[in-house]
């Protein structure tokens, strides 16, 4: 700040933003209330370009609300919200939809569209904001579907689907027009172990062969651990999930939410090593 | 309890400010891009076919009953061929125009209300958002529009059948002739009510779509909400034909005549 030395030459905000590092949402003393009830108390943090953050709390601590704030479907009553070099708080809704274009967001119960048909839900933002040839738009469609292996279920109706399915058809959805940035609520809560593994899967392959920065919202810790510390690695044609190294490790970082305030950020090992009680309980 | 009543005073009207806002965002949605068209065909569908039954049997009975309850009165001035003349130009100007509106607001306000209501709280409205459309351009332009193609066009069919209704019992019950009936009818017809009746379905469309799809997409509290939302929509929808009604009325005697 007080560093006037010309030698390392100060980047420009340009330069971060499409750097290697650059910060794809950055909080910066974000603070919200519904009526007089506070949900989140002056939050900052900032997640880089192809890192994941995973945000833990318990049950109404408000991250869903972080995830809302970042589409900007709610704004927040102080602070300063930046989506991909963007200020989204104070946006106009018009405006907001050229920053929206470049994430993709899985809601918590999938909110996928019941008078559609799979095929719909997943190429809605190509076949109604786009103006692409609808048979390129079918095979994005078919590619992403197989992507998370549902093709067969391409022409049903979201009623017609397991919980799991849907759980599968919204990532699909949310990845159709290909984003930047993926949001994820809890994508694996209410799932068996093996469809949350294969879920956790989607995630991984996303952040490491497209490069998607990542947020991930959930109390299940196991596939919290899981994406954080699992790597996928191209291998001529085929996609394997593997054990990841130290250095990715750090680069998914945990979020603890507690009473509206971050109580803890760190890595996979960190949170690990944790000892504050209230953190313990929520680990174990 | 003032505080009490305050609170409620600043509800309704915090309401009818949120209900301008949304028919000025519509005004405005509706006319620039982009337009989804497959929607509007679809509501032209469900909103204008899906109540045809309904309007054709609610103009049918209310030709009917008027030609039965006006032989009578007709009757004590010796003037029963007159009786084309009263079902026409009363099916026409008010009732005509007014069921058909209630019957919409009935059949098509709770629908609206129902359905953009359960989209509110399964988050589906917030997903239409997060994948870059306007709700207001999705949803409510498309409604709207249809309401207002479709029910002027259903309240002429309505006045059509309760012609044909009153005129079954002109000739059946009160033995007038169909020909007397008929052109009873015409020349009681002026231009004025005529217009009247074209032009005030417009209105009474505008409000029960517009109020139906500000009911549904301020629902909360889950899928009771939803069911709240649909009686409200309903209910406000129905006062708001009756009061839009007169009003109308009042302004068009005042212009037209
Ligand atoms: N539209 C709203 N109006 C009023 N309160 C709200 C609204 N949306 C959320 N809240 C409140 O904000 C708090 C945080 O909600 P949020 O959905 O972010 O929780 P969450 O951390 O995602 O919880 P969960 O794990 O159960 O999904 C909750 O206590 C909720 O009651
Ligand atoms: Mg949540």
């Amino acid at each position: 700040m007080s560093d006037t030395s010309p030698d390392p030459p100060a980047p420009t905000a340009e330069e971060v933003l499409e750097g290697e590092k650059a910060p794809v949402v950055v909080f910066d003393g974000v603070s919200l209330a519904f009526d007089d009830r506070v949900i989140l108390k002056s939050v900052s943090f900032a997640l880089l370009l192809g890192h994941t953050k995973i945000i833990l709390g318990a049950s109404g601590a408000g991250k869903s609300t972080i995830l809302r704030l970042i589409l900007g479907l709610l704004k927040p009553d102080a602070g300063v919200i930046w989506v991909n070099g963007e200020r989204v708080d104070g946006m106009s809704e018009r405006e907001l939809m050229r920053v929206r274009a470049d994430i993709g967001m899985v809601f918590q119960e999938g909110a996928l569209f019941d008078s559609l048909t799979v095929r719909e839900n997943v190429g809605f933002k190509l076949f109604e904001e786009t103006k692409m040839p609808l048979a390129e738009v079918n095979r994005r469609v078919e590619e992403v579907l197989g992507f998370v292996g549902l093709l067969e279920h391409i022409d049903k109706m979201p009623s017609a689907l397991s919980g799991g399915q849907r759980r599968r058809v919204a990532i699909a959805r949310a990845m159709t027009a290909k984003p930047r940035l993926l949001l994820y609520d809890e994508p694996t809560t209410g799932l068996d172990p093996i469809t949350s593994t294969s879920i956790d899967a989607e995630i991984i392959k996303l952040r490491d062969l497209e490069r998607v920065s990542s947020i991930v919202v959930t109390h299940q810790l196991r596939d919290a651990f899981y994406v954080a510390t699992h790597e996928a690695v191209a291998d001529n044609g085929a996609v394997r999930i593997e054990q990841a190294d130290r250095s990715k490790c750090e680069e998914a970082e945990f979020l603890m939410l507690r009473d509206g305030e971050i109580v803890f950020e760190g890595n996979a090992s960190q949170l690990r090593a944790e000892r504050d009680p209230y953190l313990l309980t929520f680990l174990s | 309890m003032p505080g009490h009543i305050e609170d409620r005073v600043k509800a309704a009207v915090l309401e009818v400010q949120e209900y301008v806002r949304l028919c000025v965002t519509t005004a405005r949605a509706a006319t620039s891009r982009p337009f989804y068209r497959y929607d509007f065909v679809e509501q032209l569908d469900s909103i204008g076919v899906g109540s045809l039954t309904v309007v054709v049997l609610t103009g049918l009975f209310t030709g009917a009953v008027l030609a039965l309850q006006s032989g009578i009165s007709l009757d004590q001035f010796g003037a029963r061929e007159e009786v084309g003349r009263l079902v026409g130009a009363s099916m026409v100007k008010e009732l005509g125009p007014v069921l058909t509106a209630l019957m919409v607001t009935g059949r098509v306000g709770s629908g609206i209300a129902a359905e953009l209501g359960s989209m509110l709280v399964t988050e589906q409205v917030a997903a239409l958002r997060a994948l870059g459309t306007d709700p207001v351009r999705k949803l409510v332009v498309p409604r709207v529009l249809a309401g207002l193609l479709m029910v002027p066009a259903l309240t002429a069919i309505s006045n059509g059948v309760g012609m044909i209704g009153a005129w079954f019992i002109a000739v059946a019950q009160l033995r007038v002739a169909s020909s007397v009936y008929w052109n009873s009818v015409w020349y009681g017809l002026y231009m004025e009510d005529v217009w009247m009746g074209l032009l005030k379905p417009f209105f009474l469309a505008f409000v029960i779509v517009t109020i139906a799809c500000h009911v549904g997409l301020r629902t909360s509290g889950g899928t009771q909400g939803v069911g709240r939302a649909t009686t409200r929509a309903v209910v406000a929808g129905s006062v708001a034909v009756l009061a839009v009604d007169f009003f109308v009325t009042k302004l068009m005697i005042f212009v037209l005549y």
